[in-house]
């Protein structure tokens, strides 16, 4: 393993530029309605998501913004009862076909959770290469570079490159977190889906991660649920705002629009009211 | 006492009369001398009625005191302190007794010699022998057995928390909730009518080993089952969402985090049916010579070993003394495996340290 020289180094640095630009992908959403059960959570939803972008989604409590982002790879389906209608299409592959199979969509489309959950039977390294070895396709001795590559992506390497075989989880919150995505991008997906990144998280680790977004929307498509307004005005090239309107009704898409725009000069007035804090 | 003791009402709202830290252990002194003494001058034979004695006088004096000199709700949270105390002591006096007991009787005959020569051709009654052929006969048993019932029970649980939906989990949570209530000498009949009678086979090590699966996989089930749902579904969620099979989150996520428990649920089944007599007794019939071979041919086991010498003997010391000894060294046998399972899952526990 390289020591390295330089604090901070960035995975596209090391690929060939083609190579880099294949790594995003855009999603298309059609009429999207996903269920708990017989309860509706979400309903019709449509979208782009740009690739080599970050699309931001908030809304109230409830709205179905991380019921919507996990309908993205589906992970929706993996709570008992959840199922979903509509069309998710990645450049133009629709996730829900009969012949796909979800294993192969969550490689493609990595997520990255709301409260840091690292594997607690297994060291740093283990916890980064957990992808690669549970997957089983992986060469031995790549895996060290994989391991270093991912963990300096997630600009986590120096804090942990002394102490790669202790357990992950005697990390702080926010290393935990740093260590979370580094696994998440351990296993080169296309799309990067954060729920919630970094509300568990302090201020100057929230930083560190809003900080590295910004350096990985360079390879990957990023989608991230926020409650924190101000950091999806920081991070995000397009918000997308969800509402519900009314306790118990299914959450829908108000408007999506480039972030910008909808700090600035929102379309909807209830897209306002909600940015502005005058809701309810 | 009286001078430790502040009676008058004191001028501030947080401050009240409260008996001195000492106070407890000189009502339970006092107690236990007065237990005592009313057992000496009442001419009570049983020393469990001036130990009752003494702990009735202690909840009562406790209570009295902290009444009158703290005040109702202190002397409510007194009593409930020293039931508790007494409680702790009354379930305690049986164990150490019986460890005590045993070990004081049972070290007598218990040396290599002990342990390494069977019963052969001695009678019950004659001094000397040993439990070689009933310690195999329990290893071999109760390995069998845990070979059989684990993996069974282990797949089990793993069906009933990451698979099992809808009415065949119900099903199968219900009839392991039975199973769980099963006396042993039930599975030993069903065995015995199923193994011997129907299919005309000999008794065995082997049969007897069926029917302390059949005891033992219900334990085996509950305990990975409470094992299982401890797993937080954020670390199924976190593997999933790597692109990871659900076979091998549960093989290389689920089951790694939860080793430590389920260990010591196995083990604490294993300690369970290695003290079985009753299936032993239909199915292996006893074999005071050694029978290495579990499948063919009578064995012994502890258990029925110590059960045999206790009644096949008309009450000779010798048979006594080694009834004793195998009871020990079945203890001993079962806190071993238990301090081994406790190793184990303290090295493979999730850690935590930096």
């Amino acid at each position: 393993m390289r020591l390295p020289t330089e604090p901070l180094s960035d995975l596209s640095q090391d690929l060939p530029k083609e190579a880099v630009i294949d790594m995003a992908k855009r999603i298309d959403v059609g009429g999207l309605t996903a269920y708990y059960g017989s309860h509706k959570a979400i309903e019709d939803i449509s979208m782009t998501v740009e690739p080599r972008s970050v699309t931001a989604f908030i809304g109230p409590s409830g709205c179905g913004k991380s019921t919507f982002l996990r309908t993205l790879n589906r992970m929706h389906e993996v709570t008992p009862g959840g199922r979903v209608e509509g069309k998710v299409m990645l450049d133009g592959e629709d996730l829900y076909a009969s012949a796909v199979d979800p294993v192969n969509v969550r490689r493609t489309i990595g997520m990255v959770f709301q409260r840091p959950n690292p594997f607690p039977t297994m060291s740093i390294f283990d916890n980064v290469a957990a992808g690669l070895r549970l997957n089983g396709n992986y060469k031995k001795a790549e895996l060290a570079d994989v391991v270093e590559k991912s963990l300096r992506g997630a600009n986590l390497w120096n804090e942990v490159k002394d102490r790669l075989n202790k357990p992950g989880s005697g990390l702080s919150g926010g290393q935990q977190q740093r260590l979370c995505i580094a696994r998440a991008i351990a296993v080169e997906p296309q799309v990067l889906l954060m729920d919630e990144p970094c509300s568990a998280l302090d201020p100057i680790s929230t930083l560190a991660i809003e900080d590295l977004i910004g350096e990985l929307k360079e390879r990957f498509t990023i989608v991230i649920v926020t409650h924190n307004m101000q950091q999806a005005a920081r991070v995000s090239d397009r918000t997308a705002f969800f509402n519900l309107s009314a306790v118990g009704q299914p959450g829908r898409l108000i408007e999506i629009d480039d972030t910008e725009r909808i700090f600035s000069n929102p379309s909807v007035q209830a897209t306002e009211d909600y940015i502005s804090g005058r809701f309810g | 006492m009286s001078h430790a003791i502040n009676t008058k009402q004191p001028a501030s709202t947080l401050q009240g009369a409260r008996l001195p830290k000492w106070a407890p252990y000189v009502i339970a002194a006092g107690s236990v001398a007065a237990g005592c003494g009313i057992g000496l001058a009442g001419g009570l034979d049983s020393r469990i009625q001036w130990g009752l004695i003494a702990a009735i006088l202690f909840v009562a004096v406790t209570y009295l005191l902290a009444a009158k000199i703290e005040g109702g709700r202190q002397a409510k949270d007194r009593i409930a302190t020293s039931v508790v105390w007494v409680a702790f002591l009354l379930a305690v006096i049986p164990l150490v007794s019986l460890i005590w007991e045993t070990v004081a009787r049972g070290i007598k005959v218990l040396d290599t010699y002990f342990l390494t020569t069977s019963m052969g051709v001695l009678a019950d009654t004659d001094v000397g022998g040993g439990i070689y052929h009933a310690l195999i006969g329990t290893l071999e048993q109760v390995g069998l057995a845990t070979l059989m019932a684990v993996p069974v029970g282990l797949l089990t649980a793993i069906y009933l928390v990451e698979y099992g939906r809808g009415k065949l989990a119900k099903a199968v949570t219900f009839f392991v909730d039975v199973m769980t209530g099963i006396p042993s000498i039930v599975a030993g009949l069903f065995i015995l009518s199923f193994w011997i009678l129907i299919l005309g086979q000999g008794y065995s090590g082997f049969a007897g080993a069926m029917a302390l699966a059949i005891l033992m996989m219900p334990v085996v089930v509950r305990s990975t089952e409470e094992m299982l749902k401890l797993v937080p579904n954020e670390l199924r969620e976190a593997s999933l969402a790597l692109g990871v099979p659900k076979w091998r989150t549960i093989l290389k996520v689920v089951l790694p985090t939860s080793i430590g428990g389920i260990t010591t649920g196995v083990m604490l089944a294993v300690a369970r049916i290695a003290g079985e007599t009753a299936p032993v007794l239909l199915l292996v019939w006893g074999n005071p010579l050694i029978n290495t071979n579990p499948f063919e041919g009578p064995q012994a086991s502890l258990p029925l070993y110590i059960y045999q010498q206790y009644a096949n003997s008309a009450g000779s010391p010798a048979a006594y003394d080694r009834a004793w000894a195998a009871a020990l060294t079945l203890i001993i046998l079962i806190m071993v495996l238990n301090l081994v399972a406790r190793g184990i899952a303290r090295w493979k526990a999730p850690k935590t340290g930096r």
